[in-house]
């Protein structure tokens, strides 16, 4: 167990998160792998915190023939020449507030790795605050580490049961010119798109970066429950779904559905976007309303 | 369709090595991006945006009697300023109609799409597009 921060103690599940401060007193504690996992796949050449090891989500954690994750043995393999072990405490943190850090935890969640953390206000915090960056790979002694399947049910969605799950809550933390299908790309990633452009039918909108403060770290249990659980309306909700446009920004918001809010049977749809706006025979909602559930 | 020979030397000079040791060689790159000249530097609104690109890339392409390509992305985006910087060395001092002549996939030939992810390398294809765009639209203006 990691001894919380006070100020996390508000969150559903305190010692999901670690501060700068905890990383830095950890740096040499052989049971805590800290991980770097940016969206720039470069940043930790740049520079990263001393001994953190890099997991890059688009050429380590995604398969190379399928869209789909690294097979089980491919990801205990991983793991192995990370150094990262089954029992060991893993800190993951990166660019953009965490962004890419949450996408990481999630993959490793769905291989019931579940002793993670994130570090509160990520690579640019850890920056800001002067603390001390190396450009040395680190080099962990490999480990042994067990086989173990993915589970896709628990945590993971998949189109048919986005289909099944239409009438219940569905959160869309795209940007709002995404979701209203002003546009079919993220601002910025027009590599990403789809050939039509708006939202699944009933998904509220709340864009992932509310989550945060602008220096990255996470808002206050308080903030948090206002967007969400009054805004977007989730209080007492048991079952939601979240997408984005690779499953990377709902990443984020499943750790805070999850984690912050402890709301149970938050599932992360990574085919998102770029799937259901290029599946056939599905229905999508333009405009800034949610839309009604389609007809069966 | 043909590389200016710089391009081709950064070409060769990326295939010569091992994949792993190649993400190194673009952060060479990255860390030699030249400074913008002061005029671009003192007018940010001359800086055409490349959307393709996953951070805030901005480039201004001169051309004279050659082709000289200004790139500036920020200190966080080295794979963005590690791509600006091989087609701006790449480009400087060739002809505009050698310029125009690089093929569009010339990013594929560095052999970085298992390193760096073939949706990483579409950022440095519309980089290179959008010069190529620029290039054709001043030395038509000249």
């Amino acid at each position: 167990m990691t001894e919380s921060e006070p100020r996390f103690a508000e969150y559903a599940a305190p010692d999901r998160l670690v501060s700068t401060a905890w990383v830095a007193a950890h740096l040499d504690d052989p049971d805590v792998v800290i991980v770097e996992s940016d969206e720039d796949v470069l940043l930790y050449e740049v520079g990263h915190i001393p001994g953190a090891v890099k997991v890059d989500w688009h050429t380590e954690l995604n398969d190379p023939v399928q869209r789909d994750y690294i097979s089980a043995e491919a990801f205990a393999d991983l793991l192995r020449r990370k150094g990262i072990g089954r029992d060991s405490t893993v800190v993951f943190y990166g660019d953009k507030a965490n962004w890419w850090a949450t996408y990481a935890l999630w993959v490793f969640a769905l291989y019931g790795h579940d002793r993670t953390r994130i570090m509160d206000g990520g690579r640019d915090a850890w920056i800001a605050e002067g603390r001390e960056l190396t450009r040395e790979p680190a080099r962990r002694p490999a480990v042994d580490v067990p086989v173990v399947e993915r589970d896709d049910r628990t945590l993971r969605a998949f189109r048919d049961d986005v289909l099944a799950h239409l009438g219940r809550p569905l959160v869309d933390v795209r940007s709002p010119e995404e979701y209203s299908g002003e546009r079919t790309t993220a601002p910025a990633y027009p590599e990403e798109g789809a050939l039509r452009a708006g939202h699944i039918p009933t998904a509220a909108s709340v864009p992932w970066g509310r989550a945060v403060n602008e220096d990255g770290t996470f808002r206050s249990r308080a903030e948090l429950e206002a967007i969400y659980l009054d805004g977007a309306g989730l209080r007492g909700a048991d079952d939601v779904i979240a997408y984005c446009r690779i499953g990377e920004r709902s990443s984020h918001t499943w750790f805070v559905l999850t984690h912050l809010l402890g709301l149970p049977g938050v599932r992360n749809y990574d085919g998102s976007w770029t799937e259901w706006g290029s599946l056939v025979g599905v229905p999508i909602a333009v405009g800034a309303e949610p839309g009604e559930v389609p007809a069966r | 369709m043909t590389l200016t020979p710089a391009l081709q030397r950064t070409v060769d000079d990326f295939q010569a090595m091992e994949e792993g040791d190649r993400l190194q060689l673009l952060l060479e790159f990255a860390d030699e991006l030249p400074e913008l000249p002061q005029r671009y530097a003192d007018h940010p609104d001359l800086l055409e945006r490349v959307a393709e690109c996953q951070s805030p890339v901005f480039l201004f392409v001169e051309v004279d009697e050659r082709v000289h390509v200004h790139a500036t992305a920020p200190a966080e985006s080295p794979t963005t300023r590690g791509f600006a910087s091989i087609l701006a060395q790449g480009l400087e001092g060739a002809s505009a109609d050698e310029a125009l002549a690089v093929p569009t996939d010339m990013p594929r030939l560095l052999g970085l799409d298992r390193v760096v992810s073939p949706l990483r390398l579409r950022g440095m294809a519309g980089m290179l597009g959008r010069i190529q765009r620029q290039v054709r639209e001043r030395a038509a203006a000249r």
